[in-house]
Protein backbone atom coordinates (compact mmCIF):
# COMPACT_ATOMS: atom_id res chain seq x y z
CA UNK A 1 0.00 0.00 0.00
CA UNK A 2 1.13 3.37 -0.65
CA UNK A 3 0.14 6.48 1.41
CA UNK A 4 0.88 9.83 1.05
CA UNK A 5 0.29 12.19 4.04
CA UNK A 6 0.16 16.14 3.39
CA UNK A 7 2.46 16.28 -0.04
CA UNK A 8 2.94 19.73 -0.80
CA UNK A 9 5.38 20.99 -4.01
CA UNK A 10 5.89 24.40 -4.59
CA UNK A 11 8.53 25.84 -7.11
CA UNK A 12 9.32 29.37 -6.63
CA UNK A 13 6.47 30.30 -4.07
CA UNK A 14 4.43 28.71 -6.75
CA UNK A 15 2.26 26.59 -4.75
CA UNK A 16 1.95 23.29 -7.50
CA UNK A 17 0.65 20.66 -5.36
CA UNK A 18 -1.03 21.65 -2.02
CA UNK A 19 -1.10 19.26 1.15
CA UNK A 20 -2.16 15.90 -0.83
CA UNK A 21 -2.91 13.21 1.00
CA UNK A 22 -4.07 9.88 -0.49
CA UNK A 23 -3.87 6.17 0.04
CA UNK A 24 -3.98 3.47 -2.83
CA UNK A 25 -4.63 -0.15 -2.14
CA UNK A 26 -7.15 -0.83 -4.44
CA UNK A 27 -6.82 -2.60 -7.94
CA UNK A 28 -7.36 0.08 -10.12
CA UNK A 29 -7.03 3.91 -8.61
CA UNK A 30 -7.16 6.65 -11.33
CA UNK A 31 -5.91 10.42 -11.18
CA UNK A 32 -7.87 12.99 -13.39
CA UNK A 33 -7.81 16.59 -13.91
CA UNK A 34 -7.51 19.53 -16.08
CA UNK A 35 -4.19 20.08 -17.58
CA UNK A 36 -1.66 21.81 -15.33
CA UNK A 37 -3.55 20.54 -12.42
CA UNK A 38 -0.30 18.73 -11.14
CA UNK A 39 -1.06 15.10 -11.71
CA UNK A 40 2.37 14.13 -13.45
CA UNK A 41 4.07 16.34 -10.87
CA UNK A 42 2.21 13.89 -8.11
CA UNK A 43 3.73 10.63 -10.04
CA UNK A 44 6.97 12.03 -10.13
CA UNK A 45 7.44 12.62 -6.85
CA UNK A 46 5.86 8.98 -5.76
CA UNK A 47 8.87 7.47 -8.14
CA UNK A 48 11.43 10.27 -6.62
CA UNK A 49 11.81 11.51 -9.38
CA UNK A 50 11.13 15.45 -7.35
CA UNK A 51 11.27 15.84 -4.19
CA UNK A 52 8.18 17.01 -2.21
CA UNK A 53 8.55 20.46 -0.73
CA UNK A 54 7.20 18.87 2.35
CA UNK A 55 5.14 15.64 3.62
CA UNK A 56 5.76 12.07 4.17
CA UNK A 57 5.39 8.60 1.34
CA UNK A 58 4.77 5.33 3.08
CA UNK A 59 5.32 1.89 1.22
CA UNK A 60 3.63 -1.00 2.60
CA UNK A 61 4.21 1.21 6.11
CA UNK A 62 7.67 2.29 5.18
CA UNK A 63 8.67 5.43 5.02
CA UNK A 64 10.27 6.29 1.78
CA UNK A 65 10.24 9.96 1.85
CA UNK A 66 14.14 10.31 1.40
CA UNK A 67 14.85 7.16 -0.94
CA UNK A 68 16.15 7.75 -4.30
CA UNK A 69 14.50 6.84 -7.47
CA UNK A 70 16.47 3.67 -7.62
CA UNK A 71 15.53 2.32 -4.56
CA UNK A 72 12.43 3.49 -4.36
CA UNK A 73 12.27 1.10 -7.84
CA UNK A 74 13.80 -1.80 -6.29
CA UNK A 75 11.20 -1.76 -3.66
CA UNK A 76 8.29 -1.78 -6.04
CA UNK A 77 7.10 1.13 -7.89
CA UNK A 78 7.30 0.94 -11.35
CA UNK A 79 6.30 4.46 -13.78
CA UNK A 80 5.59 4.77 -16.77
CA UNK A 81 6.37 8.20 -18.63
CA UNK A 82 3.65 10.75 -19.97
CA UNK A 83 6.51 11.37 -22.20
CA UNK A 84 8.64 8.21 -22.92
CA UNK A 85 12.74 8.61 -23.17
CA UNK A 86 14.48 8.09 -26.70
CA UNK A 87 17.90 6.15 -26.36
CA UNK A 88 20.56 5.72 -29.10
CA UNK A 89 21.86 2.28 -29.56
CA UNK A 90 19.27 0.67 -26.84
CA UNK A 91 16.98 -1.44 -28.17
CA UNK A 92 13.81 -2.50 -27.18
CA UNK A 93 15.31 -6.11 -25.62
CA UNK A 94 17.78 -3.87 -23.97
CA UNK A 95 15.13 -2.14 -22.24
CA UNK A 96 12.12 -4.84 -21.71
CA UNK A 97 15.35 -6.93 -20.49
CA UNK A 98 16.80 -4.08 -18.06
CA UNK A 99 12.89 -4.02 -16.57
CA UNK A 100 12.86 -7.35 -15.78
CA UNK A 101 15.89 -7.28 -14.04
CA UNK A 102 17.53 -10.47 -15.86
CA UNK A 103 18.46 -11.47 -19.20
CA UNK A 104 15.14 -12.38 -21.12
CA UNK A 105 14.97 -14.83 -23.99
CA UNK A 106 13.60 -13.40 -27.40
CA UNK A 107 10.70 -15.32 -27.04
CA UNK A 108 9.79 -14.05 -23.10
CA UNK A 109 10.41 -10.30 -24.53
CA UNK A 110 8.47 -10.99 -27.06
CA UNK A 111 5.87 -11.73 -24.96
CA UNK A 112 5.48 -8.61 -23.74
CA UNK A 113 5.59 -6.77 -26.56
CA UNK A 114 2.46 -8.93 -28.01
CA UNK A 115 0.81 -7.90 -25.40
CA UNK A 116 0.88 -4.75 -25.95
CA UNK A 117 0.24 -4.99 -29.27
CA UNK A 118 2.94 -4.95 -31.16
CA UNK A 119 4.33 -7.34 -33.67
CA UNK A 120 7.45 -8.20 -31.69
CA UNK A 121 10.32 -9.97 -34.33
CA UNK A 122 9.46 -7.00 -35.76
CA UNK A 123 10.47 -4.68 -32.85
CA UNK A 124 12.78 -6.71 -30.83
CA UNK A 125 15.91 -5.64 -32.33
CA UNK A 126 14.65 -1.83 -33.15
CA UNK A 127 16.88 1.27 -30.93
CA UNK A 128 14.41 3.06 -28.81
CA UNK A 129 15.34 6.31 -30.72
CA UNK A 130 14.00 8.90 -33.35
CA UNK A 131 12.88 6.23 -35.16
CA UNK A 132 9.69 5.06 -33.27
CA UNK A 133 6.61 6.76 -33.48
CA UNK A 134 5.25 8.10 -30.50
CA UNK A 135 2.28 5.36 -29.91
CA UNK A 136 5.17 2.81 -30.34
CA UNK A 137 7.26 4.32 -27.53
CA UNK A 138 4.35 4.82 -25.24
CA UNK A 139 3.37 1.16 -25.69
CA UNK A 140 6.83 -0.22 -24.78
CA UNK A 141 7.28 1.77 -22.30
CA UNK A 142 3.79 0.17 -20.80
CA UNK A 143 5.66 -3.48 -21.86
CA UNK A 144 8.61 -2.42 -19.22
CA UNK A 145 6.56 -1.34 -16.72
CA UNK A 146 4.54 -5.10 -17.63
CA UNK A 147 8.23 -6.77 -16.94
CA UNK A 148 8.96 -5.47 -13.95
CA UNK A 149 5.74 -6.64 -12.18
CA UNK A 150 6.37 -4.93 -8.82
CA UNK A 151 3.35 -4.34 -6.42
CA UNK A 152 2.77 -0.66 -7.45
CA UNK A 153 2.79 0.70 -11.34
CA UNK A 154 2.37 4.18 -12.12
CA UNK A 155 1.15 4.71 -15.81
CA UNK A 156 1.00 8.69 -16.86
CA UNK A 157 -1.87 9.16 -19.64
CA UNK A 158 -1.44 5.65 -20.84
CA UNK A 159 -4.02 6.47 -23.38
CA UNK A 160 -1.97 8.98 -25.71
CA UNK A 161 -1.06 7.99 -29.01
CA UNK A 162 -2.54 4.65 -28.93
CA UNK A 163 -5.27 5.51 -31.79
CA UNK A 164 -3.98 2.50 -33.66
CA UNK A 165 -4.48 -0.07 -30.60
CA UNK A 166 -8.02 0.33 -28.52
CA UNK A 167 -9.12 0.98 -25.24
CA UNK A 168 -10.40 -1.84 -24.85
CA UNK A 169 -6.98 -3.90 -25.46
CA UNK A 170 -5.09 -1.37 -23.38
CA UNK A 171 -7.60 -2.25 -19.77
CA UNK A 172 -7.14 -5.67 -20.88
CA UNK A 173 -3.59 -4.85 -20.37
CA UNK A 174 -4.32 -3.58 -17.21
CA UNK A 175 -6.48 -6.57 -15.71
CA UNK A 176 -4.08 -8.95 -16.80
CA UNK A 177 -1.29 -6.85 -15.08
CA UNK A 178 -3.11 -7.05 -11.91
CA UNK A 179 -4.13 -10.68 -12.06
CA UNK A 180 -0.38 -11.65 -12.28
CA UNK A 181 1.33 -8.96 -9.75
CA UNK A 182 -1.68 -8.26 -7.44
CA UNK A 183 -0.19 -4.84 -7.32
CA UNK A 184 -2.18 -1.97 -7.19
CA UNK A 185 -1.97 0.16 -10.66
CA UNK A 186 -2.37 4.15 -10.59
CA UNK A 187 -3.84 5.25 -14.05
CA UNK A 188 -3.06 8.95 -14.66
CA UNK A 189 -6.01 9.30 -17.50
CA UNK A 190 -8.80 11.74 -19.08
CA UNK A 191 -10.24 8.47 -20.46
CA UNK A 192 -13.87 7.77 -19.30
CA UNK A 193 -13.36 4.45 -20.77
CA UNK A 194 -10.30 3.99 -18.47
CA UNK A 195 -11.64 5.81 -15.14
CA UNK A 196 -14.69 3.61 -15.63
CA UNK A 197 -12.45 0.88 -14.41
CA UNK A 198 -10.72 2.65 -11.80
CA UNK A 199 -11.98 1.37 -8.15
CA UNK A 200 -11.28 4.99 -6.81
CA UNK A 201 -10.77 8.36 -8.23
CA UNK A 202 -9.19 11.05 -7.67
CA UNK A 203 -9.84 15.00 -9.44
CA UNK A 204 -7.08 16.90 -9.04
CA UNK A 205 -7.76 21.06 -9.63
CA UNK A 206 -5.19 23.47 -9.27
CA UNK A 207 -3.13 21.31 -7.22
CA UNK A 208 -5.71 20.33 -4.83
CA UNK A 209 -7.75 17.16 -4.34
CA UNK A 210 -11.22 18.56 -5.76
CA UNK A 211 -12.67 15.43 -5.56
CA UNK A 212 -12.40 11.66 -4.34
CA UNK A 213 -13.91 8.73 -4.48
CA UNK A 214 -15.80 6.00 -5.91
CA UNK A 215 -16.81 6.04 -9.51
CA UNK A 216 -20.29 5.97 -8.53
CA UNK A 217 -20.08 9.17 -6.47
CA UNK A 218 -17.17 10.56 -8.99
CA UNK A 219 -18.55 10.31 -12.44
CA UNK A 220 -21.95 12.15 -12.30
CA UNK A 221 -20.20 15.22 -11.35
CA UNK A 222 -17.30 14.94 -13.09
CA UNK A 223 -19.35 14.74 -16.03
CA UNK A 224 -20.75 17.85 -15.61
CA UNK A 225 -17.43 19.73 -14.91
CA UNK A 226 -17.42 22.73 -17.68
CA UNK A 227 -20.75 22.14 -18.92
CA UNK A 228 -20.31 20.80 -22.29
CA UNK A 229 -16.74 20.14 -22.35
CA UNK A 230 -16.39 17.06 -20.71
CA UNK A 231 -12.81 16.14 -21.12
CA UNK A 232 -9.74 17.87 -21.31
CA UNK A 233 -7.65 17.06 -24.15
CA UNK A 234 -4.21 15.64 -22.56
CA UNK A 235 -1.79 18.09 -21.38
CA UNK B 1 52.85 -15.62 -28.74
CA UNK B 2 52.98 -14.63 -25.24
CA UNK B 3 49.85 -14.68 -23.36
CA UNK B 4 50.21 -10.23 -23.60
CA UNK B 5 50.38 -10.82 -27.25
CA UNK B 6 47.67 -13.45 -26.88
CA UNK B 7 45.27 -10.76 -25.22
CA UNK B 8 45.72 -8.04 -27.71
CA UNK B 9 45.02 -10.67 -30.63
CA UNK B 10 41.84 -11.46 -29.00
CA UNK B 11 40.92 -7.85 -28.34
CA UNK B 12 41.16 -6.59 -31.76
CA UNK B 13 39.72 -9.97 -33.67
CA UNK B 14 38.13 -11.79 -31.07
CA UNK B 15 40.54 -14.63 -31.82
CA UNK B 16 42.37 -16.69 -29.68
CA UNK B 17 45.27 -18.15 -32.02
CA UNK B 18 46.37 -17.38 -35.63
CA UNK B 19 43.57 -17.18 -37.75
CA UNK B 20 42.48 -19.77 -40.11
CA UNK B 21 42.60 -19.19 -43.62
CA UNK B 22 44.78 -15.88 -45.39
CA UNK B 23 46.14 -13.89 -42.89
CA UNK B 24 48.91 -12.00 -42.06
CA UNK B 25 49.95 -11.37 -38.13
CA UNK B 26 53.23 -8.51 -36.83
CA UNK B 27 54.35 -8.69 -34.14
CA UNK B 28 57.16 -6.35 -32.53
CA UNK B 29 57.57 -5.01 -35.69
CA UNK B 30 58.40 -7.64 -37.94
CA UNK B 31 55.93 -10.36 -40.06
CA UNK B 32 54.92 -13.23 -37.11
CA UNK B 33 53.40 -15.45 -40.00
CA UNK B 34 51.52 -15.28 -43.25
CA UNK B 35 49.35 -17.62 -44.87
CA UNK B 36 48.23 -16.86 -48.66
CA UNK B 37 44.65 -18.97 -49.85
CA UNK B 38 43.84 -19.78 -53.08
CA UNK B 39 42.03 -16.90 -54.21
CA UNK B 40 44.10 -14.62 -51.42
CA UNK B 41 47.43 -14.33 -52.31
CA UNK B 42 49.40 -11.90 -49.16
CA UNK B 43 52.95 -10.97 -50.60
CA UNK B 44 55.48 -8.78 -48.05
CA UNK B 45 56.62 -6.13 -49.65
CA UNK B 46 60.14 -5.48 -50.86
CA UNK B 47 60.83 -1.59 -50.73
CA UNK B 48 59.33 -1.00 -47.29
CA UNK B 49 57.48 -2.34 -44.53
CA UNK B 50 54.17 -4.28 -45.13
CA UNK B 51 52.42 -6.13 -47.90
CA UNK B 52 50.44 -6.61 -50.54
CA UNK B 53 47.08 -8.36 -50.54
CA UNK B 54 45.98 -9.57 -54.15
CA UNK B 55 42.11 -10.88 -54.10
CA UNK B 56 41.12 -12.65 -57.42
CA UNK B 57 38.29 -11.49 -59.27
CA UNK B 58 35.22 -12.93 -58.02
CA UNK B 59 36.24 -14.26 -55.02
CA UNK B 60 33.34 -14.35 -52.66
CA UNK B 61 31.72 -15.21 -48.58
CA UNK B 62 35.81 -15.09 -47.59
CA UNK B 63 37.60 -13.14 -45.48
CA UNK B 64 41.24 -12.39 -44.71
CA UNK B 65 42.93 -10.97 -40.96
CA UNK B 66 46.05 -8.80 -41.27
CA UNK B 67 46.28 -7.91 -37.20
CA UNK B 68 49.10 -5.71 -35.64
CA UNK B 69 50.66 -6.55 -32.33
CA UNK B 70 53.10 -4.26 -29.97
CA UNK B 71 54.22 -5.57 -26.84
CA UNK B 72 57.74 -4.15 -26.10
CA UNK B 73 58.14 -0.28 -25.55
CA UNK B 74 59.43 2.10 -27.41
CA UNK B 75 58.59 0.59 -30.61
CA UNK B 76 57.90 2.62 -33.50
CA UNK B 77 56.72 1.79 -36.88
CA UNK B 78 55.17 2.60 -40.16
CA UNK B 79 54.36 -0.10 -42.34
CA UNK B 80 52.23 0.13 -46.07
CA UNK B 81 49.72 -2.78 -46.70
CA UNK B 82 47.74 -2.16 -49.76
CA UNK B 83 44.80 -4.30 -50.94
CA UNK B 84 44.12 -5.34 -54.42
CA UNK B 85 40.47 -6.50 -54.63
CA UNK B 86 39.45 -7.41 -58.31
CA UNK B 87 36.29 -7.12 -60.09
CA UNK B 88 32.65 -8.86 -58.66
CA UNK B 89 34.03 -9.99 -55.47
CA UNK B 90 32.18 -10.22 -51.83
CA UNK B 91 34.89 -10.43 -49.05
CA UNK B 92 35.32 -9.47 -45.50
CA UNK B 93 39.31 -8.19 -44.52
CA UNK B 94 39.66 -7.80 -41.18
CA UNK B 95 42.51 -5.16 -39.61
CA UNK B 96 43.31 -4.07 -35.95
CA UNK B 97 46.47 -2.73 -33.96
CA UNK B 98 46.70 -3.66 -30.77
CA UNK B 99 49.65 -2.28 -28.42
CA UNK B 100 50.83 -3.17 -24.87
CA UNK B 101 53.30 -0.92 -23.48
CA UNK B 102 54.06 -1.26 -19.81
CA UNK B 103 57.61 0.45 -20.25
CA UNK B 104 57.96 4.65 -20.18
CA UNK B 105 59.26 4.88 -23.84
CA UNK B 106 56.13 6.23 -26.28
CA UNK B 107 54.81 2.80 -28.75
CA UNK B 108 53.49 3.87 -31.97
CA UNK B 109 52.00 2.37 -35.01
CA UNK B 110 50.95 3.70 -38.15
CA UNK B 111 49.53 1.77 -40.77
CA UNK B 112 48.98 2.86 -44.01
CA UNK B 113 46.12 1.12 -45.71
CA UNK B 114 45.20 1.48 -48.86
CA UNK B 115 42.24 -0.01 -51.09
CA UNK B 116 41.85 -0.52 -55.15
CA UNK B 117 38.42 -2.05 -54.66
CA UNK B 118 37.56 -3.00 -58.57
CA UNK B 119 34.25 -2.69 -60.66
CA UNK B 120 30.94 -4.49 -58.66
CA UNK B 121 32.89 -5.43 -55.95
CA UNK B 122 31.93 -5.60 -52.28
CA UNK B 123 33.97 -5.11 -49.65
CA UNK B 124 33.75 -5.10 -45.53
CA UNK B 125 36.33 -3.71 -43.64
CA UNK B 126 36.70 -4.20 -40.06
CA UNK B 127 39.19 -2.70 -37.82
CA UNK B 128 39.57 -2.33 -34.41
CA UNK B 129 42.37 -0.12 -32.26
CA UNK B 130 43.11 -1.55 -28.76
CA UNK B 131 45.90 -0.27 -26.22
CA UNK B 132 46.80 -1.58 -22.53
CA UNK B 133 49.55 -1.37 -20.34
CA UNK B 134 50.17 0.67 -17.18
CA UNK B 135 54.00 2.57 -18.14
CA UNK B 136 54.36 6.26 -18.31
CA UNK B 137 55.14 5.27 -22.34
CA UNK B 138 51.99 6.59 -24.97
CA UNK B 139 50.20 4.13 -26.89
CA UNK B 140 50.07 5.86 -30.25
CA UNK B 141 48.11 4.47 -33.43
CA UNK B 142 47.66 6.68 -36.47
CA UNK B 143 46.24 4.56 -39.16
CA UNK B 144 45.47 6.27 -42.45
CA UNK B 145 42.94 4.28 -44.83
CA UNK B 146 43.06 5.66 -48.30
CA UNK B 147 40.18 4.17 -50.66
CA UNK B 148 39.49 4.02 -54.04
CA UNK B 149 36.05 2.69 -54.91
CA UNK B 150 35.63 1.95 -58.88
CA UNK B 151 32.44 1.45 -60.16
CA UNK B 152 29.75 0.19 -58.73
CA UNK B 153 32.27 -0.87 -56.05
CA UNK B 154 30.12 -1.24 -52.16
CA UNK B 155 32.30 -0.71 -49.14
CA UNK B 156 31.30 -0.80 -45.17
CA UNK B 157 34.03 0.07 -43.11
CA UNK B 158 33.46 -0.28 -39.42
CA UNK B 159 36.24 1.06 -37.12
CA UNK B 160 36.02 1.07 -33.55
CA UNK B 161 38.94 2.77 -30.58
CA UNK B 162 37.30 1.44 -27.16
CA UNK B 163 40.24 1.95 -24.98
CA UNK B 164 43.87 2.95 -24.09
CA UNK B 165 44.87 4.53 -27.25
CA UNK B 166 46.92 7.62 -25.79
CA UNK B 167 47.25 9.53 -28.89
CA UNK B 168 45.42 8.95 -32.30
CA UNK B 169 44.98 11.07 -35.99
CA UNK B 170 42.92 8.84 -37.71
CA UNK B 171 43.01 9.88 -41.66
CA UNK B 172 40.26 8.81 -44.06
CA UNK B 173 40.50 9.63 -47.66
CA UNK B 174 38.17 8.25 -50.77
CA UNK B 175 37.24 8.63 -53.85
CA UNK B 176 34.25 7.00 -55.36
CA UNK B 177 33.52 6.62 -59.20
CA UNK B 178 30.06 6.40 -60.97
CA UNK B 179 27.53 4.12 -58.47
CA UNK B 180 30.23 3.59 -55.88
CA UNK B 181 28.87 3.91 -52.65
CA UNK B 182 31.09 3.78 -48.91
CA UNK B 183 29.67 3.61 -45.56
CA UNK B 184 31.74 4.35 -42.53
CA UNK B 185 30.90 4.04 -38.96
CA UNK B 186 33.12 4.92 -36.69
CA UNK B 187 32.99 4.27 -32.55
CA UNK B 188 35.59 6.16 -30.22
CA UNK B 189 36.22 6.26 -26.53
CA UNK B 190 38.63 8.37 -24.77
CA UNK B 191 39.30 8.84 -21.49
CA UNK B 192 42.04 10.11 -19.22
CA UNK B 193 44.25 12.60 -21.01
CA UNK B 194 44.08 11.24 -24.66
CA UNK B 195 43.57 12.85 -27.65
CA UNK B 196 41.62 11.66 -30.90
CA UNK B 197 41.39 13.32 -33.83
CA UNK B 198 39.43 12.16 -37.12
CA UNK B 199 39.80 13.28 -40.43
CA UNK B 200 37.31 12.24 -43.63
CA UNK B 201 37.71 13.11 -46.90
CA UNK B 202 35.43 11.85 -49.26
CA UNK B 203 35.65 12.88 -53.47
CA UNK B 204 32.27 11.88 -54.78
CA UNK B 205 33.60 12.02 -58.34
CA UNK B 206 30.98 9.56 -59.89
CA UNK B 207 27.58 10.23 -60.99
CA UNK B 208 25.11 8.42 -58.31
CA UNK B 209 27.79 7.73 -56.13
CA UNK B 210 27.03 8.09 -52.12
CA UNK B 211 28.74 8.19 -48.81
CA UNK B 212 27.56 7.93 -45.82
CA UNK B 213 29.61 8.47 -42.53
CA UNK B 214 28.51 7.82 -38.85
CA UNK B 215 30.87 8.86 -36.05
CA UNK B 216 29.64 8.23 -32.38
CA UNK B 217 32.34 8.97 -29.86
CA UNK B 218 32.24 9.53 -25.90
CA UNK B 219 34.83 11.50 -24.30
CA UNK B 220 35.45 11.34 -20.62
CA UNK B 221 37.42 13.11 -17.72
CA UNK B 222 40.12 15.29 -19.65
CA UNK B 223 40.33 13.94 -22.94
CA UNK B 224 40.03 15.89 -26.00
CA UNK B 225 38.57 14.98 -29.20
CA UNK B 226 38.57 16.68 -32.88
CA UNK B 227 36.37 15.37 -35.78
CA UNK B 228 36.88 17.11 -39.45
CA UNK B 229 34.78 15.98 -42.43
CA UNK B 230 34.99 17.50 -45.57
CA UNK B 231 33.26 15.58 -48.08
CA UNK B 232 32.83 16.94 -51.84
CA UNK B 233 30.34 16.26 -54.36
CA UNK B 234 31.56 16.74 -57.90
CA UNK B 235 28.62 14.78 -59.48
CA UNK B 236 25.20 13.95 -58.98
CA UNK B 237 26.06 12.44 -56.19
CA UNK B 238 24.66 12.38 -52.00
CA UNK B 239 26.82 12.69 -49.03
CA UNK B 240 25.87 12.16 -45.45
CA UNK B 241 28.18 12.45 -42.52
CA UNK B 242 26.75 12.59 -38.73
CA UNK B 243 28.84 13.26 -35.65
CA UNK B 244 27.71 12.43 -32.55
CA UNK B 245 29.26 12.79 -29.19
CA UNK B 246 28.35 12.67 -25.73
CA UNK B 247 30.59 14.66 -23.14
CA UNK B 248 31.31 13.88 -19.72
CA UNK B 249 33.55 15.56 -16.51
CA UNK B 250 36.15 18.17 -17.99
CA UNK B 251 36.14 16.19 -22.02
CA UNK B 252 36.35 18.30 -24.86
CA UNK B 253 34.44 17.60 -28.43
CA UNK B 254 34.43 19.48 -31.47
CA UNK B 255 33.18 19.16 -34.78
CA UNK B 256 34.26 20.58 -38.16
CA UNK B 257 32.10 19.67 -40.58
CA UNK B 258 32.78 20.80 -44.32
CA UNK B 259 30.70 20.52 -47.05
CA UNK B 260 31.32 21.38 -50.81
CA UNK B 261 28.90 20.75 -53.52
CA UNK B 262 30.55 21.24 -56.97
CA UNK B 263 27.36 19.86 -59.56
CA UNK B 264 24.28 21.19 -58.86
CA UNK B 265 22.63 17.43 -58.40
CA UNK B 266 25.04 17.06 -55.33
CA UNK B 267 22.89 16.57 -52.54
CA UNK B 268 25.04 16.75 -49.04
CA UNK B 269 23.99 16.71 -45.15
CA UNK B 270 25.99 17.27 -42.10
CA UNK B 271 24.78 16.58 -38.75
CA UNK B 272 26.62 17.11 -36.11
CA UNK B 273 25.32 16.83 -32.27
CA UNK B 274 28.11 17.30 -28.72
CA UNK B 275 25.95 17.25 -25.65
CA UNK B 276 26.01 15.04 -22.19
CA UNK B 277 24.25 12.24 -21.29
CA UNK B 278 20.57 13.44 -21.31
CA UNK B 279 19.14 13.43 -17.44
CA UNK B 280 15.82 12.06 -18.58
CA UNK B 281 17.86 9.07 -20.04
CA UNK B 282 19.46 8.37 -16.43
CA UNK B 283 16.74 9.13 -14.66
CA UNK B 284 14.32 6.47 -16.75
CA UNK B 285 16.89 3.84 -16.34
CA UNK B 286 17.19 4.20 -12.48
CA UNK B 287 13.25 3.51 -12.71
CA UNK B 288 14.13 0.43 -13.64
CA UNK B 289 16.34 -0.03 -10.86
CA UNK B 290 19.51 0.75 -11.94
CA UNK B 291 21.92 2.67 -9.89
CA UNK B 292 23.19 6.00 -11.74
CA UNK B 293 26.53 4.62 -12.86
CA UNK B 294 24.84 1.53 -14.11
CA UNK B 295 22.74 3.57 -16.19
CA UNK B 296 25.41 6.02 -17.16
CA UNK B 297 26.79 2.66 -18.46
CA UNK B 298 23.97 1.05 -20.43
CA UNK B 299 23.82 4.48 -22.28
CA UNK B 300 27.88 4.37 -23.46
CA UNK B 301 27.61 0.61 -24.33
CA UNK B 302 24.91 1.31 -25.80
CA UNK B 303 25.77 4.36 -27.82
CA UNK B 304 28.78 2.91 -28.80
CA UNK B 305 27.71 -0.66 -29.92
N1 LIG C 1 9.84 22.57 -12.40
C1 LIG C 1 8.76 23.35 -12.54
N2 LIG C 1 8.90 24.69 -12.50
C2 LIG C 1 7.81 25.50 -12.65
N3 LIG C 1 6.59 25.04 -12.83
C3 LIG C 1 6.40 23.72 -12.88
C4 LIG C 1 7.46 22.79 -12.74
N4 LIG C 1 6.98 21.55 -12.86
C5 LIG C 1 5.66 21.69 -13.06
N5 LIG C 1 5.31 22.99 -13.06
C6 LIG C 1 3.95 23.52 -13.20
O1 LIG C 1 3.17 22.76 -12.34
C7 LIG C 1 1.87 22.61 -12.86
C8 LIG C 1 1.50 21.15 -12.87
O2 LIG C 1 2.17 20.50 -13.93
P1 LIG C 1 1.93 18.95 -14.26
O3 LIG C 1 2.13 18.18 -13.02
O4 LIG C 1 2.76 18.60 -15.41
O5 LIG C 1 0.40 18.97 -14.65
P2 LIG C 1 -0.51 17.87 -15.35
O6 LIG C 1 0.28 16.62 -15.48
O7 LIG C 1 -1.70 17.74 -14.48
O8 LIG C 1 -0.90 18.45 -16.68
C9 LIG C 1 1.86 23.29 -14.21
O9 LIG C 1 1.34 24.57 -14.05
C10 LIG C 1 3.33 23.33 -14.56
O10 LIG C 1 3.58 24.40 -15.41
MG1 LIG D 1 0.87 15.49 -17.14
Amino acid sequence: MLKLENITYKVENKLILDNISLSIDERFVAITGPNGSGKSTLAKIIAGIIPATSGKIYLDGEDITNLSITERANKGISFAFQQPVRFKGITVMDLISLASGKKLTVAEACEYLSEVGLCARDYIKREVDGSLSGGELKRIEIAMINARGTKLSVFDEPEAGIDLWSFQNLIKVFEKMYEKNRGSILIISHQERILDIADKILVLKAGKIDKIGTKAEIMPALLGIDSGCRYVKEG
Amino acid sequence: MDAIQKNLLEQITGLHEVPQGAYSLRINGSLHGKNSSENIEIVKKEDKPGIDIYIKAGTKNESVHIPVLLSSTGLKELVYNDFHIGEDCDVTIVAGCGIHNGGDADSEHSGIHSFFVAKNSKLKYVEKHYGSGSGSGKRVMNPTTVIELHENAYMEMETAQIKGVDDTIRTTKATLAAGATLKVGEKLMTHGSQYAETRFEVDLNGENSGAHVVSRSVAKENSKQLFISRVNGNNACSGHTECDAIIMDNASVSAVPEIMANHTDAQLIHEAAIGKIAGEQLIKLMTLGLTESQAEEQIINGFLV
